[in-house]
């Protein structure tokens, strides 16, 4: 059956309290994840006390002066910091979103920051994307055709079937949807989830692309596509405002269009 | 130890192509099922307190027996395809999840062939 409860070496115990300044006018509580491969103990959820006023507005600013100012231990990806590159993905609140374009004063209360949920952890807010990418890779995520392109020009498309395309190109793959939606939770192994669907559908929805009937038959399973129950997780996470379920939905129905 | 790529393991076996069958099924069971149960409760509601003669008598009336049977047929059809989506979600053992399925199926099949016998027997036999 699946597995409700954590397993007793998942259970997150109390870790350390570090205070604030004692200068420090504005300051904010984050409860920050914590675990190390290495030392064979349970993940521990550590408080540190900002002091907001010389710590910039996103939950990702408040990380990096954690890791450069009190703690060099923390672990958490990171590159652009603009919601472009979806390294920081984490759970925040409760909710699984980019620690960049999170603004701490969006949150009411002790900020929490957990790394992306049922993922493995490898270390403190790192979660292993192996499955996902490789999942991502299954689906052959690229234009597939038999007409040669025309030697001296690219391939057209016009501006109409372009826009079939927005709400899809967007995605920028954080696996914040993709960790969201319980049925990935119960079925990872082989339920595509919404990230990698959406990015099927992305290819099923380009006009220059030639595979679609292929395509349509490497997801007509019940459990790659239709692990889907449109509980809508996926959507209400999105942190670029995209809708999954709908590009699910929208696959379902060719699958419907083609018997 | 296995030495598998990532890759290996996210493919697996492929697809059944039985996914889009299933789901279209489960939907078109449904719809069938909106007329078919608005009709049943009507039916119920208008012999509650009748004694077993008139509700026999009204089960043998030869539309009600057609549409009983139907009643019969799609409920369990639709419920075993709703179970066996269910199972597949929480039932992660294979072999578990095998003969769960496989049990649904028959016991929807008995249940189904039990009641629109039970409604011959009282259209055909009484």
């Amino acid at each position: 059956m699946a597995q409700f409860i954590l397993p007793p070496n998942s259970r997150i115990q109390p870790g350390a309290h570090h205070a604030a300044p004692a200068q420090a006018l504005n300051t904010r509580t984050f409860k920050v994840y914590r675990w190390e491969p290495d030392k064979g103990e349970n993940p521990r959820l550590d408080t540190y006390e900002l002091d907001l006023d010389s710590c910039g507005p996103m939950v990702l600013d408040a990380l990096v002066k954690i890791k450069n100012d009190i703690d060099p231990t923390l672990t958490f990806r990171r590159s652009c910091r603009e919601g472009i590159c979806g390294s920081c993905a984490m759970n925040i609140d409760g909710r699984n979103t980019l620690a960049c374009t999170q603004a701490i004063d969006d949150i009411d209360g002790d900020v929490r920051i957990y790394p992306l949920p049922s993922m493995r952890v490898v270390k403190d807010l790192v979660p292993d994307m192996t499955h996902f990418y490789a999942q991502y890779a299954s689906i052959r995520p690229w234009i597939r055709k038999q007409s040669p392109t025309p030697p001296d020009q690219e391939q057209l498309q016009s501006p109409e079937d372009r826009e079939a395309l927005d709400g899809l190109y967007e995605c920028i793959l954080c696996a914040c949807c993709q960790t969201s939606c319980p049925s990935y939770w119960w079925n990872p192994d082989r339920y595509l989830g919404p990230a990698v669907l959406l990015q099927a559908y992305r290819w099923i929805a380009d006009s220059r692309d030639e595979d679609t009937g292929a395509r349509l038959d490497d997801l007509d399973d019940a459990f790659k596509l239709y692990r889907c129950h449109t509980i809508m997780n996926c959507a209400s996470a999105c942190p670029k405002g995209l809708n999954p379920a709908k590009a699910i939905a929208e696959i379902k129905r060719l699958m419907v269009a083609r018997q | 130890m296995a030495y598998r790529t990532p890759l290996k393991q996210a493919r697996g076996l492929g697809a059944s192509h039985h996914g889009a069958a299933h789901w279209w099924s489960q939907r078109l069971s449904a719809v069938a099922m909106l007329p078919l149960m608005l009709w049943l409760v009507i039916g119920i509601a208008a012999n509650a307190g009748g004694s077993y003669a008139q509700t026999t008598a009204w089960i043998a009336n030869p539309l009600n027996a057609v549409l009983l049977s139907l009643v019969f047929g799609v409920l369990f059809y639709h419920a075993s395809l709703g179970l066996q989506v269910v199972l597949e979600d929480y039932v992660s053992h294979q072999g578990v999840r095998l003969v769960l399925v496989t049990a649904v199926r028959f016991l929807a099949l008995l249940l189904a062939i039990a009641g629109i016998f039970a409604v011959l027997t009282i259209a055909l036999g009484g």
